[in-house]
């Protein structure tokens, strides 16, 4: 999978969890939770959600380093199965 | 092991002698009017919560102490002792008092956990004005409801948060007069009609005479959640000062050397009564977060922070649960001697993991936004009864009752283990003294010397007692209430919607979850994308933190013979549990 593919399937989960992302401007070098209302749950789910579609395993542990979007997308592709 | 076994304090768990040792003794001998007196009072008579919280401390040996120290992920920790304190919020106070803002006036607070905003409401209670601390998640419908119910002057808070959450609303909220912006990126605001933060305090001066307020001055208006209507302003004065510092004592077991960490946003009444004012008032020093939960990182700051008395709530818990004990293993506290939970019952599991994985039981206790502090609590001293909420305080009388609805009686209900409504006998100082502009629904809380709380719940021979669940529909979520109706009229505004039921699902993290029932007007059909579309719509209004996670397309919702929409109903259907009485149902109803 490309950075790009990674990053329209990390987006798709995104949405799925907060539509409301659609209409809005998203920088993806911006930290997304300052740009994406998400609560903690909501957070948990986006992680599962990645998770889910792309059978990346997540630990706790490396959480706090997902901060943007471009982080979540470059931690996946490198650990892309 | 069965997790209701009953916990028994070892010696590892009282390092510290508890504040709380005899428990009748105590009870019986315990007068507010003496928990007052350990307080200072006004030089000159009257009383006001941030002279005992912050001049009384800055005034003598604690000048230089901590008072709170502000953790961010991306700046270094940033101290405030009693001393800055006391300077930063008398500048504050100034601030208003140049702005004309006057004793009884009130002021809105909507902002991360960040300095201005504990610095804001304390100078306002110097100012004698009123505060409401609004939650930063909530969306731009639930600020404009509060801030027009409870007529806001001035708004408090931060350049992001206005231009996402405000400008555009302004005009629908115009009892604002001045708004105060504080610069997320440290510097200067300039936008159009508002303030700005830094630059008005920096010309005030430090010096300030505390407005001279009674026990009986408003001090806090704090929202909470109806079932049927908007959310209600339950108004606190400024005697429930006496409650914080006997809470404090009796159920955080706040010892002067402590470092305290409660871990609530002050946009909840937790947040404020113990997330603020009770651990000043014990001139301890506490650590506030500024960033979201994450596992690791809270069990960092309870490592590094060297936390002695941690107050969390059952959400919290379960998601450092969930995280695992190999992430909790990693660090280690030892300073941690007490753990404490409120906003909903903690599970009974929760409870002994924190021994097995923490080395400590955790505390639940229970108290509610009308109460002012915890009037319900495990305490140190005493065996735990794992998802029970513990006993009554000193000083405040609870027991259960039974209302009679034809008579409009309430009966107290002396035998144990009986299910029915928790209530409370008044005289603690810091019960609320009304709702905003709605006498009616204040009366009702009462029969005569009794405040009934709406919480079901049972006593046991011990003393000990069980939370079963609410008398209304008011939905509990990550320990925050939701009022149905609020979330049930941002989504009727979007022009699909012909009907909204909201219940709170049980869910294994949140406790309840907002899930929304919702049947379609003519030429609108049920589809992902629609669902999408009122999700986000609801979101946007909302905030994630009240806006559903779920929404189920119904042809219809079920009604009573009235019209109200039988959220019961959906509940036991969502559950698969006996559906109950119908025989109020409405007969089109899809029974």
């Amino acid at each position: 999978m490309t950075e790009n593919e990674v990053k329209q399937v990390a987006l798709s989960v995104l949405v799925s969890i907060a539509p409301e992302v659609a209409d809005a401007e998203l920088q993806a070098d911006k930290p997304l939770r300052r740009q994406v209302d998400l609560d903690s749950m909501d957070w948990l789910n986006f992680l599962l959600g990645l998770n889910e579609k792309l059978h990346v395993e997540i630990p706790e542990a490396d959480y706090a380093r997902l901060v943007t979007l471009n982080d979540v997308v470059k931690y996946l592709v490198a650990k892309l199965p | 092991m069965n997790p209701l076994s009953v916990i028994h304090k070892t010696s590892a768990d009282l390092r510290v002698e508890p504040n709380l040792l005899d428990y009748e003794k105590t009870r019986k001998t315990f007068t507010w009017e003496a928990a007052q007196a350990e307080l200072a009072g006004l030089p000159g008579g009257g009383l006001n919560i941030a002279w005992e919280a912050v001049e009384r401390h800055a005034a003598g040996v604690l000048r230089d102490k901590v008072a709170l120290r502000f953790l961010s992920a991306t700046a270094p920790p940033r101290n405030l002792n009693y001393g800055d304190l006391s300077r930063l919020t008398n500048r504050f106070a100034n601030v208003l008092k140049k702005l004309g803002v006057a004793k009884g006036e009130r002021l809105f607070i909507l902002a991360g956990r960040i300095p201005e905003l504990y610095i804001a409401l304390l100078g306002s209670l110097k100012n004698g004005t009123i505060v409401s601390p609004l939650f930063s998640a909530f969306g731009p419908e639930p600020i404009a409801t509060r801030v027009n119910l409870g007529q806001c002057k001035v708004l408090v808070t931060t350049d992001f948060l206005y231009q996402r959450k405000i400008e555009k609303w302004r005009e629908t909220m115009p009892s604002l007069q001045h708004v105060l912006l504080v610069a997320e990126d440290g510097g200067q605001t300039n936008i159009p009609g508002t303030l700005d933060f830094a630059s008005l305090m920096a010309e005030a001066s430090d010096a300030f005479e505390i407005e001279r307020t009674t026990a009986e001055d408003a001090s806090l208006l704090h929202f909470t959640s109806g079932t049927t209507g908007m959310p209600k302003g339950a108004i606190h004065v400024h005697a429930a000062v006496a409650t914080h510092y006997a809470t404090g004592k009796y159920a955080l077991d706040l010892h002067a050397d402590d470092i305290y960490w409660c871990t609530a946003d002050p946009g909840w009444v937790t947040g404020t009564s113990y997330g603020i004012i009770a651990p000043l008032l014990h001139g301890v020093t506490s650590i506030i977060d500024c960033e979201e939960f994450d596992a690791e990182r809270w069990y960092r700051i309870l490592q590094d922070e060297k936390v002695g008395v941690w107050y969390t709530a059952p959400t919290a818990i379960r998601m450092l649960m969930k995280a695992g004990a190999e992430v909790a293993r990693k660090y280690s506290h030892p300073q941690l001697r007490f753990i404490a939970s409120v906003g909903e019952p903690l599970n009974p599991e929760a409870v002994w993991w924190g021994k097995q994985v923490l080395g400590l039981p955790i505390h639940d206790n229970w108290w509610q936004t009308e109460t002012g502090g915890i009037m319900i609590a495990n305490t140190p001293a005493f065996d735990i009864k794992p998802g029970s909420m513990g006993r009554p305080l000193p000083g405040v009388e609870a027991c259960i009752v039974r209302r009679h609805e034809a008579t409009g009686e309430v009966e107290v209900i002396e035998e144990p283990d009986t299910d029915g409504e928790l209530a409370l006998r008044r005289g603690w100082p810091s019960m609320f003294r009304g709702y905003l502009n709605n006498e009616e629904r204040y009366r009702k809380c009462f029969a005569g010397e009794l405040y009934l709380t709406g919480d079901l719940a049972r006593r046991d021979a011990d003393g000990y007692f069980w939370f079963i669940g609410r008398a209304d529909d008011i939905i509990k979520s990550a320990g925050h209430l939701i009022g149905p109706f609020e979330v049930e009229s941002a989504l009727m505004e979007h022009p699909a919607v012909a009907e909204a039921g909201v219940i709170g699902k049980p869910d294994p993290m949140l406790g309840e979850m907002v899930k929304a029932f919702v049947s379609l007007n003519k030429g609108y059909t049920e589809s992902e994308a629609l669902r999408s579309e009122l999700l986000g719509h609801a979101r946007k209004r909302l905030g994630a933190a009240v806006a559903p996670k779920e929404i189920t397309f119904l042809p219809t919702l079920p009604r009573t013979r009235s019209g109200k929409i039988m959220r019961r109903l959906l509940k036991a259907r969502e559950l698969g549990l006996p559906e109950g009485d119908t025989s109020t149902l409405e007969s089109g109803g899809s029974a």
